[in-house]
């Protein structure tokens, strides 16, 4: 039961035709021939396939290809612009956040979500009840934001300083 | 996963009389749980009706003070409401604890109150269950239940309610309103989930075809005083152990309960509304003692399995932990110890 389908994946049109059982990833990876976005574990529980779907972060092993027609995506390929890295994608870089690189993209995703989540004034719970404006992204906020990523070499420690470094830059230049 | 056809519903009617007219049909609404599903084996419907565009994804404001949120509003957007964060602080907080980010930008209130439960052996094909498989046994009897019921389970089932949002829910009255063949229903959401029974394959009050269009929020000035907790095997993105919502309303002592929201998650087939325990908490002072009699009151009835009764005292350090975030210090309290 192939359907046509067209999804905007960063910055480029495509038409695909997908069975209805073909989920976002597998389209991006398989049909596409997008694979920054990584197939961990299928289920929703790593993060290591998320991209920003519309806009926000969001994970795409459980979102139907069908379902998400005319889709604006952007995934960790397509985070720079003109051959240059994201900031986030820089400060990953400068600060070691990573060993096999597997979950980097996800991460990458999530961390640019994240930012933008916080921009917004989006509490996380550990957000202090009533707090209003602006959110410190500190280590617990960045944390607890950023644990729908898993990374199996364990590079908590320096992501989580890379997406401080980023959230730090993106602040001095507003 | 077995083939199936995909039909995008127009308007909420249409969705209804679709899936209401075929027996293997299912709606969808981000996919989150229903697609995880698919992949496990564990449901096969042969069509899909995507309800997950239907114009239900707005906050409105009700005539009593209250909200009512459509079906399709996304659980991020809904914890992020100035709304519900300023009025409902304990539903924004079980929503913000329930998942991770990125699957919160996509769950929506409909799809997250009929998620189903993550009972292992419910999510796993090859051991019995009552619950995916009516009549083959339960696997959790005799097996791993440091995640399973200490209420209300029966001889059938004893798997937990996952979500965080409707134990929010249940503690603020809240009303989910449907759609069905025969035209619109609304059910309090403490009567929405079922106890197993005999027939714990039944999770709600639901019939085949009804569509959930929103959830109203009771207008409820005293639940500015609320919050939720969770208590979990690791740090966030888990499911629950235990976990407490209140909503206190406090004389003018600021200290003594007038009246007392209280429901638990992790211990029940249903989000449990816990009103043997407000029952207990009215009129006494907010302290560490008079929490544990609450308590006390509410888990007497408790059945702890091999592994689980661990979460008799988890409720009750819990529901201390809330109450003491809850009231303001007043010297002397004896909720300082707990702190
Ligand atoms: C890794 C992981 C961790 C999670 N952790 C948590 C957690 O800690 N706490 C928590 O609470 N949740 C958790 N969840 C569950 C998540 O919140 C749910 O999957 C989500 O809320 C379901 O919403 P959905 O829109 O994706 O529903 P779907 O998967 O689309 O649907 C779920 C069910 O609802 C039905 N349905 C959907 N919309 C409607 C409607 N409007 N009317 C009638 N029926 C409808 C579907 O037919 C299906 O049976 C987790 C999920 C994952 C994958
Ligand atoms: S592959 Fe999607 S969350 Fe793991
Ligand atoms: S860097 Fe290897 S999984 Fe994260």
């Amino acid at each position: 039961m192939e359907t046509e389908i067209r999804l905007r994946v960063d910055g480029q049109e495509h038409e695909v035709a997908v069975d209805t059982r073909t989920t976002v990833l597998d389209a991006l990876r398989e049909r596409l021939g997008i694979t920054s976005p990584k197939k961990g574990c299928d289920h929703g529980q790593c993060g290591s396939c998320t991209v920003l779907l519309d806009g926000r972060r969001a994970t795409t092993c459980l979102a139907l290809a069908v379902a998400h027609d005319g889709a604006e995506i952007v995934t960790a390929e397509g985070l720079g612009t003109d051959g240059e890295l994201h900031p986030v994608q820089e400060a990953f870089v400068d600060h070691d956040a990573l060993q096999c690189g597997y979950c980097t993209p996800g991460q990458v995703c999530s961390a640019v979500g994240v930012l933008r989540e916080a921009a917004q004034g989006w509490p996380s719970v550990v957000t202090e009840v009533g707090a209003e404006g602006d959110i410190v992204l500190d280590q617990e906020e960045i944390a607890e934001r950023m644990s729908g990523n898993l990374c199996r070499c364990g590079a908590y420690v320096n992501i989580v300083s890379a997406v401080a470094a980023a959230a730090e830059a993106e602040g001095a230049g507003r | 996963m077995k083939p199936f056809r995909y039909e995008r519903a127009t308007d909420a009617a249409h969705a209804v009389a679709t899936v209401a007219a075929h027996p293997g049909a299912a709606f969808l609404g981000a996919g989150t749980n229903l697609v995880d599903h698919l992949k496990l084996g564990i449901t096969a419907p042969d069509l899909l009706v995507d309800v997950s565009r239907l114009p239900l994804d707005e906050v409105a404001e009700l005539d009593d003070g209250g909200l009512r949120v459509g079906a399709n509003v996304r659980n991020a957007d809904l914890a992020a409401h100035p709304a519900v964060r300023a009025r409902y602080p304990v539903l924004s907080q079980a929503l913000l604890s329930g998942a991770s980010g990125q699957l919160r930008n996509l769950a929506t209130t409909g799809g997250n109150l009929l998620q189903r439960t993550r009972c292992a052996y419910f999510q796993d094909p090859s051991t019995p269950c009552n619950k995916r498989d009516p009549g083959s046994g339960c696997a959790a009897l005799e097996g791993w239940t440091r995640y399973h019921a200490i209420l209300g389970a029966s001889s059938h089932c004893v798997a937990v309610h996952p979500s965080d949002m409707a134990v929010a829910m249940a503690a603020l009255d809240a009303v989910v309103v449907t759609l069905g063949p025969d035209g619109e229903r609304r059910i309090p959401v403490t009567d929405f989930h079922r106890l197993p029974g005999d027939a714990p394959h039944r999770d709600t009050v639901l019939r085949h075809g009804e569509l959930i269009t929103a959830v109203e929020l009771p207008g409820l000035p005293w639940a500015a005083r609320s919050r939720y907790r969770k208590v979990r095997d690791r740090a966030s993105y888990a499911f629950a152990l235990v976990s407490v919502a209140v909503a206190l309303d406090l004389e003018d002592d600021g200290r003594t309960v007038r009246e007392a929201r209280i429901a638990l998650g992790g211990i029940a087939h249903k989000p449990w509304r816990a009103e043997r325990a407000e029952q207990a908490l009215r009129g006494l002072p907010a302290t560490e003692e008079s929490c544990r009699t609450a308590a006390d009151a509410e888990t007497a009835d408790a059945h702890p399995l091999r592994d689980n009764a661990f979460k008799i005292p988890l409720v009750h350090n819990t529901l201390v932990a809330v109450v003491r975030d809850l009231v303001p210090e007043t010297p002397g309290s004896s909720l300082e110890g707990a702190r």
